[in-house]
């Protein structure tokens, strides 16, 4: 049941599709606007894997939310951009454009493997009327054609051609989810969006889906952003992490740099939790305090509060994210990181 | 009941639910299978019990507990039958095994205060004769988990994140010093930063209290860390048992090993580097015998006997257990003293 295959490793070189300028998504709340997301800056290239991390509450499926224009009230954009730059189309702000335009740059350019996608799925159709309605609302194709191509994109994903036939209840988990996934991939969009694709799944189910996502990429060259708490999944998966606290990126790298070499202090402790099978059995430190409130960030660096290193500045003053000069590994751009332990000078960071 | 002879055993516990809702599943859905195990306190150790959703870790908690009452089979506390107890020897064991569950979200009463949980359990056994005395106990307790009592106390629990209330009910479970802990899924809900805070404390009280904690997970990652024995169970049977580094780093059972081959690792240095399919059942499909091996369907190394026979439990060496026919021939009469070992 395991075949050898070589596993590619493409460097992540390709152009900019898509485009975060300082995104702001807040929400209403009884007790004052809740700043979930807040001053995002992030891009995605053509053919990555962008993996995003961060703890529950960090703001990053409000974040996920926003990228899609699928934030809803009491949600609100505060401001920013989202430049996207699909193919065969004249580059956007997916916060500027009409709900006509939006329609039809979603699924075609702009897809989205959704959280819990195990019920994303209409309980009374079969899974190829599905795919036929999805083809035939975004797609070129008419409702005939889309049932036609429906076997073919199941094979895309490992499934075979008589699930096109079946009722999302005679699917296993990890079935259904690899359904949502060649429905996600149907139209060959630009960028797939997948938040948390393999909570909630078992080991083996989880492993693979994590190759039918890498193999979309090395196969037909989709980019992907990866959305998930799961910092072994980024490390199996992504080219390049974003590591996200308190509603803004505090770091942003290649994965190996991110795992074997990270520069933040939140990032380091998020690496020392990691238990890991067969590692030394050495106490892991975790990281303590609570993650603070969207309402109510502390002030300066919001990290403050919990860092083992925080200094006076960081309680004053909001770091920002900038190339730390001088810890970047081979044939990679530098680390982006928000931290005063690297003391900024001419737009960049230098260790001291 | 002397303190050094304590101990919870199941013997050939089975679980069977019935009715409608598994028509597909032909009418039953066998839980727990014949399942033996014991967990004593002297000497305090960790006992994970690791599988995946489905397989029954969960029922075999709440079997433990008393909540859920077994089809068959015998669990007993320091040798008595849970269900057979004294008021006061049922006092005693509700006392002296606590649980810890999974979601932090759904346990308390949103409607009182935190402090509840810990007067509640002061006043049903009797842990403190003032008030005074009672505060000071909990807020010992809190501090023992690495909580700020201030923090805490008066406040209710949608004002306290995830992480701090696992910890409350560690800090009940360090209030009432039980002997057992069984604990089910109590890490899955938390982030990976206040989940190693949760074990450390798990780890103190093994070590500092002499508590013997039943740790149920579906994350090998965990169980290793927290090490110990563990329990592989899958689809209600125990396939395999041992140290946790006997089952982890030598895994006998081919289950174990497929289980282990799909933990993600967290270092991109030491990507997988083969692929694996996984044949998935369907529902309609016809409902096989569970007399045989309920893994020969996906396991490598099927031999024509695992369809015909259910493996038992056997030794492959020291304490190490497996229940697969490799270690064991079909009809193999050594299966079966081993198998009468466990029962003693």
């Amino acid at each position: 049941m395991i075949q050898s295959a070589p596993v590619i490793d493409p460097p992540a070189t390709g152009p900019v599709l898509l485009d975060i300028q300082d995104l702001r998504v807040y929400y209403r709340t009884i007790l004052g606007v809740s700043r979930a997301v807040d001053g995002v800056n992030l891009n995605v290239r053509r053919g990555e894997i962008l993996g995003i991390a961060g703890e529950s509450g960090c703001g990053k499926s409000t974040l996920t939310t926003a990228l899609l224009r699928l934030t809803r009230a009491p949600g609100y954009i505060d401001g920013g951009k989202i430049l996207f730059y699909p193919n065969g189309r004249a580059p956007m702000d997916l916060l500027q454009i009409g709900e006509t335009e939006l329609r039809a740059v979603r699924w075609r350019h702009l897809s989205y493997i959704p959280q819990g996608s195990m019920n994303s799925l209409n309980p009374v159709m079969r899974v190829v009327d599905q795919f036929a309605d999805v083809m035939a609302e975004h797609g070129t194709a008419n409702a005939s054609e889309a049932r036609t191509l429906a076997p073919e994109l199941l094979r895309q994903v490992g499934l075979g051609p008589h699930v096109a036939r079946m009722f999302p209840h005679e699917l296993s988990g990890g079935m259904k989810q690899r359904v949502i996934i060649a429905m996600a991939i149907a139209l060959e969009p630009d960028l797939v969006i997948a938040d948390e694709p393999t909570t909630a799944l078992d080991v083996n189910v989880q492993r693979v889906i994590i190759q039918t996502l890498a193999d979309l990429r090395d196969r037909m060259g989709m980019s992907l952003i990866v959305v998930t708490h799961d910092m072994a999944v980024h490390a199996e998966l992504a080219d390049r992490v974003a590591v996200m606290y308190a509603g803004d990126m505090v770091e942003i790298g290649g994965v190996r740099q991110i795992f074997k070499d990270p520069q933040h202090p939140y990032t380091q402790g998020l690496i020392r939790s990691i238990p890991h099978v067969g590692g030394e059995r050495a106490r892991l430190d975790g990281i303590g305090g609570n993650a603070p409130s969207p309402r109510n960030w502390p002030s300066g660096c919001r990290f403050h509060p919990r860092c083992p290193r925080a200094m006076s500045v960081c309680r004053e003053t909001v770091p920002r994210l900038l190339p730390l000069v001088g810890r970047e590994r081979a044939g990679e751009a530098p680390p982006l990181v928000g931290c005063h332990l690297y003391p900024e000078s001419d737009g960049a960071r230098r260790e001291q | 009941m002397s303190d050094n002879a304590k101990s919870i055993e199941l013997r050939e516990v089975s679980q069977v639910f019935r009715g409608a809702a598994f028509r597909q599943a032909g009418g039953e859905l066998v839980a727990v299978d014949n399942a033996s195990f014991s967990l004593t306190a002297d000497p305090p150790h960790i006992t994970s019990l690791v599988g995946e959703s489905g397989s029954g870790k969960s029922t075999i908690a709440r079997i433990i507990l008393g909540l859920q009452r077994p089809t068959s089979g015998v669990v007993t506390y320091c040798g008595k039958d849970i269900y057979h107890l004294s008021g006061t020897e049922f006092n005693q064991f509700r006392k002296d095994v606590q649980p810890v569950f999974q979601d932090p979200y759904g346990i308390f009463n949103p409607f009182y205060r935190v402090d509840r949980i810990f007067w509640t359990a002061i006043k049903k056994f009797g842990l403190a004769n003032s008030e005074p005395k009672g505060r000071a106990l909990i807020e010992q307790s809190l501090r023992a988990v690495d909580l700020r009592p201030e923090d805490v106390l008066g406040r209710y629990p949608h004002q306290l994140s995830g992480g701090q209330r696992q910890r409350v009910m560690l800090a009940r479970v360090h209030m009432l010093r039980p002997s057992f802990i069984i604990a089910d899924e109590p890490v899955s809900m938390l982030d990976a930063a206040v989940r190693v805070l949760f074990l450390n404390v798990l780890l103190e009280f093994k070590e500092k209290y002499g508590m013997t904690t039943l740790f149920i997970t579906h994350d090998l990652s965990t169980a290793y860390y927290v090490g110990g024995e563990a329990m592989v169970i899958s689809q209600g049977r125990i396939v395999e048992q041992g140290t946790v580094d006997d089952v982890m780093l030598r895994p006998a059972h081919p289950y174990t090993q497929l289980l282990l081959s799909s933990v993600p690792s967290p270092d991109p240095e030491d990507r997988w580097r083969d692929r694996m399919t996984v044949t998935e059942q369907t529902a309609g499909e016809e409902i096989p015998s569970r007399e045989r091996c309920l893994f020969a369907e996906r396991c490598p190394k099927v031999m024509e006997g695992c369809w015909r026979e259910r493996p038992r439990l056997v030794t492959v060496s020291d304490d190490h257990l497996a229940n697969c026919f490799l270690y064991q021939s079909v009809g193999d009469e050594a299966g079966r003293t081993s198998d009468a070992a466990i029962r003693h």
